[in-house]
């Protein structure tokens, strides 16, 4: 998400708007994009109720085993449809933004 | 001399162990070339592995002056060393591994589930605003949507 806001203003240029999503709560997620700097929206999904209709469902991995999201990207298109996944099998191996902005470009 | 006295391969390979295991989640995950594979910390401990290795026969060598003590902290420091780099490993290409397989998750050329969530202001967003909200005037041409795990 660091390399996202990095690349914002590319990304902007492209026309496509990042957004990040977790069950933190909106007031966790200021204090986040307070200390980190990040300028794009993230949107709280404290009961997983999008992240279970993704599939992206963590069991039991947060603290005090909740339920939380694995890391994952999609691109939509400008209709909603899905052009691109990034579904990391390894939680310390992350999409990089050039690559994202990479298939970007590619969208109509 | 002091430093014939110190074993100091030892305690630096010891210092360099803890160091390469700190700086992956402190300092190299924020920098993809070296988060997506750990080789700057792999690097460290071999360094560390080296030099633990000279404070192995350093610390069994004859001429030491409390040999059974000498030897016991050598073994004691490098098998704790040795469990510092394991951990690593295991944190790095096991647990990391551990994430459900999502096969339910949309695929592409599919339509993304719509959604209505909470911005940081509490405010209601949903997934057709955002995709239609203007980016510097223009329509957009499309969004990244990037779950991620929080922080609770």
């Amino acid at each position: 998400m660091r390399g996202i806001e990095k690349s914002l203003d590319k990304f902007n240029e492209v026309g496509i708007r990042p957004v990040a999503i977790s069950v933190d709560a909106p007031d966790v997620s200021r204090d986040l994009a307070q200390s980190a700097g990040y300028t794009f929206p993230l949107l709280s999904d404290q009961n997983t109720e999008v992240i279970r209709r993704y599939d992206l469902v963590h069991a039991g991995a947060g603290e005090k085993g909740h339920d939380i999201a694995r890391p994952a990207e999609f691109l939509l298109d400008s209709t909603g449809t899905v052009r691109w996944i990034n579904l990391t099998e390894n939680y310390w191996v992350r999409a990089r933004p050039e690559q994202v902005l990479e298939v970007s470009k590619l969208l109509k | 001399m002091v430093l014939r006295r110190i074993n100091w391969p030892l305690w630096v390979g010891l210092l360099l162990t803890l160091a390469a295991f700190m700086s992956y989640f402190f300092v190299f995950v924020w920098f993809p070339f070296t988060r997506d594979f750990p080789w700057a910390n792999l690097v460290l401990f071999l360094i560390a592995g080296v030099l633990l290795f000279m404070g192995l026969r350093r610390g069994f060598a004859s001429d030491r002056p409390h040999p059974t003590r000498s030897k016991i902290v050598t073994v004691l420091v490098s098998a704790f060393s040795f469990l510092v780099f394991a951990m690593f490993v295991f944190t790095i290409f096991v647990v990391g591994r551990w994430l459900p397989a999502s096969k339910g998750a949309p695929q592409v050329g599919q339509r993304a589930p719509d959604f209505t969530l909470p911005d940081t202001t509490n405010k209601q967003v949903s997934l057709n605003e955002l995709l239609t909200t203007p980016i510097n005037g223009k329509a957009p041409r499309g969004v990244l949507l990037v779950f991620y795990r929080g922080y609770w």
